[in-house]
């Protein structure tokens, strides 16, 4: 027998969380559905559960690590009463009140009078053929996970953005030299990381750069890079290949029952509200601006009220 | 962390997994790695629930190096199975409960 809430929250990262923290004090007892394991982004906590220091994080003048603010918010969450549940939301029905909601199984496990989206957005990959074998074996999409294991090595980081450069600064930690592999022939990055690459002697910025193929049996012993210029290709000897080229939102089982960007970002109507009445999102799934931790936690707190007062209006 | 979990350390490797009879699966982490807090509470599941077939190890890898290369791990957390003190085989990642059994059933 599914399961009959008047909230169901999916996803764990700063929106799922914080949208559990205030429907949980609203005495809306919701479930959040927190995802499963993996080493991708797409996992309990989201993002942050890979990351570093987050220092741009208010009331943490210090800094604080990605897991460690999830390990609070989840505590904050749980303190309330929010029932966390390590499980993947596979598939929802949104074309009838209440909207069901699949786990696992053929049958639905929740019935939610409503619904808030928090389910992030996940890192993209190279696309490379032989990716998937050489994912921990030289490839990696968690610097802080395996940065460690690059001692003394050289290594590459592809991307432009705040997560590439910010990868890249933490692996010079370790590593004897970090090459910067950008597309373009300047950084996406903000100031502050496009200054701290720029001026750190281990990072070698090399622009208008594409990464072709993956060399190395099991492990990674090089690649090779094309330069979008020219066209020209080069072998590049590194045993590490870091990526942060951007990302995808998690939006696949809601195509064809909640308007999306063509992008695949979730289209926001006033507020927090979805294109379905009673289905709210927050979080970087309907952000592909800001993507910050903050703006991801503020609109969880948006979907939280919302839904809150929604439900109030429904006389539920 | 559950009762039936070792924790296991360069010294005591060789004697609590290289001469133990049995499945032995030792879980390479650090504290430093959210992936790895992730998949804690269900290993202490998987301990409890296979106790007596499987025997759990924790390696934290920032104090055991010399494991650590022997095995050469290079990402975590890194899951290796080992059969009489023999590497069986070796998952890379966080993955889900099921995932993890369904890999390790053919061991067990």
């Amino acid at each position: 027998m599914p399961e009959h809430r008047k909230v169901v929250i999916i996803g764990s990262g700063p929106a799922g969380l914080t949208a559990g923290i205030y429907t949980a004090r609203a005495q809306l007892d919701p479930v959040v559905l927190e995802g499963e394991p993996s080493s991708t982004s797409d996992q309990p906590g989201g993002q942050l559960m890979l990351t570093t220091e987050v220092e741009n994080f208010p009331g943490f003048p210090d800094g604080v690590t990605g897991p460690e603010l999830m390990g609070h918010m989840r505590a904050q969450a749980l303190r309330f009463g929010a029932e966390l549940k390590t499980v993947k939301a596979t598939k929802v029905d949104l074309s009838a009140r209440p909207f069901k909601v699949w786990v696992d199984g053929e049958e639905p496990s929740y019935l939610a009078d409503s619904l808030i989206v928090a389910t992030g957005a996940r890192s993209l990959m190279l696309g490379l053929p032989n990716e998937d074998r050489l994912l921990g074996y030289g490839l990696s999409t968690c610097a802080t996970c395996d940065g460690f294991f690059y001692r003394g090595h050289e290594i590459a980081v592809v991307g432009g953005g705040d997560s590439a450069i910010e990868e890249a600064t933490f692996l010079t930690r370790f590593a004897t030299k970090v090459h910067l592999l950008v597309r373009r022939d300047q950084l996406r990055a903000s100031k502050i990381m496009q200054e701290r690459a720029l001026h750190n002697d281990k990072i070698e910025i090399h622009w208008n750069t594409k990464v072709t193929a993956l060399h190395g049996e099991p492990k990674l012993t090089s690649i090779t890079v094309e330069d979008t210029v020219t066209g020209a290709s080069s072998p590049l000897e590194v045993t590490g290949i870091f990526v942060a080229i951007g990302h995808v939102p998690n939006t696949s089982i809601f195509e064809g029952q909640l308007e999306l960007h063509d992008n695949g970002y979730i289209a926001m109507g006033e507020g927090s509200r979805t294109s379905v009445e009673g289905v709210f999102a927050c979080g970087d799934v309907q952000d592909h601006v800001y993507r910050q931790a903050i703006t991801s936690a503020g609109s969880g707190c948006m979907a939280a009220i919302d839904a809150e007062r929604w439900l109030e209006g429904q006389g539920a | 962390m559950s009762d039936n979990i070792i924790t296991l350390s360069d010294a005591t490797f060789d004697e609590q997994v290289g001469a133990a009879e049995g499945a032995v699966l030792v879980d390479f982490w650090a504290e430093w790695c959210g992936p790895c807090k992730v998949i804690a509470p269900i290993l202490d599941e998987i301990a409890s629930e296979q106790a007596g077939k499987l025997t759990v190890a924790k390696l934290n890898i920032d104090e055991n190096l010399e494991v650590t290369r022997r095995f050469d791990v290079m990402s975590i957390p890194t899951l290796i199975l080992f059969k009489d003190g023999v590497p069986q085989a070796r998952l890379v990642g966080a993955k889900p409960k099921g995932a993890l059994l369904q890999e390790l059933a053919e061991y067990l």
